[in-house]
This record gives structure tokens, C-alpha cells and sequence, in this order.
């Protein structure tokens, strides 16, 4: 195995095309699990841990640009949180402190998990993936972006720069289920963006099928249901919500959780999710 | 770029304040070279996945599991294991977590000791740096929710970071002596 060390993006870019092999380390809580128990032995590690700009982050015109090494311990301070509250929300539940100091939004989506906790929140906020090769940069919309269980629309060559993430425009949720508050990989899990001046809804379910997706006719239903000055709706409509969002899940029994378990907890997590944002209540982060 | 050459990479790297170096491969942990390479046994090398945090140790500033940083990310960085807490010269120069977790008998088996007491460290000081009065139970219970003690129950162990966080306070209160306490 060879180690990679370039000191900057261009160099990380021409080192991924010269290498396409190589696998991308960054925190390294995914990749050196693998290493550690010898269930991967790549030709190369790719170290993006020294690539200064990945941990920038910026908001332009109402749209924060998150570098892909910036941390889940980062997203949790404020000036991230305020603005992107389902992505904090998410980020909280990521392994513990020590976990979440080296774990990345990048390697998150790079290592495309079923259960990964940044998806949901991602695909309910609508992000774009930005990837980039020697060929040039590209734009992925997240809901392209996994292709299958831990498999992703990256080229061999390319790498995720960043990911571009709507400036929160009203309530956001995020709620995971598992054995644990903290170190667990998601049973299942459910993120809700409501947009009152866009009226539509965002929705992310993960861990509930080979790719984390979005809710569709949830969503759209939802958007038609849904008093938007007051965010509220009907007990009747909330359950409907609920049963729709179950419905978009294509869940599989394994060692956590049965298939018939993770549809029901669906369906409350999307009732519960509901009845906080309508009571505009934001879980602390 | 620095890179490998045959699979085999130097590292230089800052630990416990030493400028440290080892030829590395790269797939190996920080935690493996610490213990086999810089002859630092104290962080444990128990699940290897990042769940138990025995492997705990400060990089750059933060705990961080270091079965899960490769050796060669540390690269230039600064490391502090727990053997970097105490000063020298025995009991007397413990650190604070190590005298609380022994007054308050926070150690049974002692394996997931060591990493628990570099997140403590980490909670008690960063507490004590923002002013934060407050350390109530749910707050130190999610801040060491990546530690696994097998033996106490952490009953002994909250209590001790309780009695290190009123510690650290007030050494930081005497290192300020112009400042009024909140």
C-alpha cells in the first residue's frame, strides 16, 4: 500500500487521476475501520487531510458551501448550525465527540451508506454534490448521487470538493432511530425541510433501503396539506404524511432492525418531525 | 507531494511536546505506531473501530480515536496522549482528571481508563475555558458517549469528572486572579 499526501487540491485532483485506485482518506472513521480489520486492502490511501480549502466553508447568496473535509464537529457550532439546522441536528447523532472531531461531510457522502446520517438531511435540504477530476468540476444533485448501497455517481477519478446546501428558509427536523443516543448506525432515519416561502417540502429517509431518497408524493401532499402560515395540519393529514413517507422506504430485515419495524418507525418519525417543526420547536444543538 | 516509497513513509510528528519520527506504513494507525513505534502504551487498543475510545488521545487540540487516524496524517501535527498529562515527578504532578479519578474511585479494571481520562480533560477544560458553570449529568454523559467502561457502571466516573471540573475551575480562577467568577 502507498500513502498520498498531496499538499493541495490541484495536487489532490492529478494525484486522484494519476492513482484512481487510490482510496480518499480524510477523518478516516470509515476508511481505517476497513484497514483495521483487514476487510480492504486498497493499493493506495489518498490523504485529503492536508488539502487547506476542503475545510473552508462560505455562504453566498443564500447558499452555504461546505468544504468536504469541514467536520460534523464543526456543523455543530453556531454559525453553521443556524443556518443549516437539519444538517446540525444530524450531525449530532454521528458516532461520539471523538468521532465527529475527525468524521466529514465528504466522507460521508464518499463512503455512500445506506444509514450515512448526513443523507437525509442533505436530500430533504436539496444540496449538490461538487465533484471534481482533471477534466474539469461537476455539479451532482444529491438525489442522483447514490447509486446503490455504498456506491455513488463519482468517477474513478474524481473527488468530492464540497457541498452546496440552501441557507434554511424555515423549520427543519432530523430524528434517527437506534439502540443508542450516541455510536450507533441508524435503524432508520427521517429529515423534514419546510420551505413556507417556496411552500414545498423536503424530505430525506435513510437507512430504509440500498439508497437514502426522498419522500415524493409525501412531500408533495404534505405541501398541498399544510396551513403554511401556521405550519400546522389536520391529525388525519399528519398520519397520511406519515404512511406516505413509510411508503417511498424500501427497507430489508437485518441485524438492527426488521423491514416491517423500520416502515412503522418511518411513519412516527414522520408524524414526530411534523409536530415539531408545527411547533416550531428546534431541538438544541 | 510527499508520498510512500515501497509502502514505507517517515513520519515526523509532535508528541507530548518531543519532535518524534518513524518509518510508518500506511495503512497503520496512529494508535499502533504510539504503542509499538514511540513506546506510549497508555492509549489501549480495544475495538479498533471507534467505539469504545480506550484508544482516545488529543490530535492537534482535539481527542480523536487513534485507531482510526492513519500514523501518516499526523504528519506534522501535535499529538498529547494521557502519558502527556501528568508532569514529572510521580502523584504530585498528576493532572486533575487522574487525582479525581482516583479520590473518587472511577477506576476498576483500568482498561478504559486512559482514554477516558483524555476525554475528561478535554471536557473539564474546554468547560473551564468558556466560563460554563454548569456541567450536568446529560452534558457529561453525551461528551463521554464515546468511552465504554465495561466495569463501573460510570456512576464513580461522572463523579470524578464533577469533582476534576470543580478542580479545574478553580485553578483556572487562581491563574486569573483579576477576573470575578460568573
Amino acid at each position: 500500500m502507498e500513502f498520498l499526501a498531496p499538499a493541495d487540491w490541484a495536487e489532490a485532483v492529478q494525484a486522484k487521476a494519476a492513482h484512481p485506485e487510490a482510496v480518499p482518506i480524510a477523518g478516516g472513521t470509515d476508511v481505517m475501520v476497513e484497514l483495521n480489520f483487514d476487510l480492504r486492502r486498497p493499493t493506495a490511501l489518498l490523504d485529503l487531510g492536508r488539502v487547506a480549502e476542503l475545510r473552508d466553508w462560505e455562504v453566498r447568496e443564500g447558499v452555504v458551501r461546505i468544504g468536504a473535509a469541514v467536520t460534523f464537529a464543526r456543523l455543530l457550532r453556531a454559525d453553521l448550525a443556524g443556518r443549516l439546522p437539519a444538517l446540525a441536528m444530524a450531525a449530532r447523532t454521528v458516532g461520539s465527540p471523538q468521532i465527529r472531531n475527525r468524521a466529514t461531510v465528504g466522507g460521508n457522502l464518499g463512503t455512500a451508506s445506506p444509514a450515512g446520517d448526513a443523507h437525509p438531511a442533505l436530500l430533504a435540504t436539496g444540496a449538490v454534490v461538487e465533484a471534481e477530476s482533471v477534466r474539469g468540476p461537476r455539479l451532482i444533485p444529491i438525489a442522483e448521487f447514490f447509486t446503490g448501497v455504498k456506491r455513488s455517481a463519482l468517477a474513478p477519478d474524481e473527488l468530492i470538493k464540497a457541498v452546496s446546501i440552501p441557507e434554511a428558509a424555515g423549520p427543519q427536523q432530523f430524528a434517527k432511530v437506534g439502540s443508542r443516543n450516541a455510536m450507533v448506525i441508524a435503524v432508520c432515519s427521517l429529515s423534514l425541510a419546510l420551505d413556507p416561502d417556496r411552500r414545498t417540502v423536503g424530505t430525506g429517509i435513510g437507512s430504509a433501503g440500498p439508497t437514502p431518497v426522498t419522500a415524493p408524493a409525501a412531500e408533495r401532499f404534505l405541501a398541498e396539506e399544510l396551513d403554511w402560515d401556521r405550519l400546522t395540519v389536520s391529525a388525519g393529514a399528519a398520519m397520511r404524511f406519515g404512511r406516505l413517507v413509510a411508503q417511498a422506504a424500501s427497507p430489508i430485515d437485518d441485524v438492527r432492525g426488521t423491514a416491517a419495524y423500520r416502515r412503522h418507525a418511518l411513519a412516527v418519525l414522520a408524524v414526530r418531525t411534523l409536530h415539531w417543526t408545527s411547533r416550531r420547536e428546534q431541538v438544541p444543538v | 507531494m510527499r508520498q510512500s516509497t515501497d509502502g514505507v513513509i517517515v513520519l515526523r510528528v509532535s508528541v507530548n511536546g518531543e519532535s518524534r519520527s518513524a518509518e510508518v506504513s500506511p495503512g497503520v494507525s496512529l494508535l499502533t505506531a504510539l504503542r509499538e513505534q514511540f513506546g506510549l502504551p497508555g492509549a489501549k487498543n480495544a475495538c479498533e473501530q471507534g467505539e469504545c475510545g480506550s484508544c482516545t488521545v488529543y490530535l492537534d487540540g482535539d481527542p480523536v480515536c487513534s485507531c482510526l487516524v492513519a500514523a501518516a496524517q499526523a504528519e506534522g501535527r501535535q499529538v498529547r496522549t494521557v502519558e502527556g498529562l501528568a508532569g514529572a515527578g510521580g502523584p504530585a504532578a498528576q493532572d486533575a482528571v487522574q487525582r479525581a479519578f482516583l479520590a473518587c474511585g472511577a477506576v476498576q479494571c483500568g482498561f478504559c481508563t486512559p482514554g477516558l481520562v483524555v476525554a475528561v480533560h478535554d471536557l473539564v477544560h474546554r468547560t473551564a475555558e468558556n466560563h460554563s458553570e454548569d456541567l450536568d449529568d446529560a452534558t457529561i454523559r453525551e461528551a463521554l458517549a464515546g468511552n465504554l467502561c465495561r466495569c463501573t457502571g460510570y456512576e464513580k466516573i461522572i463523579e470524578a469528572v464533577r469533582q476534576a471540573a470543580a478542580d479545574v475551575r478553580s485553578e483556572h480562577r487562581s491563574q486569573r486572579p483579576g477576573q470575578v467568577a460568573a
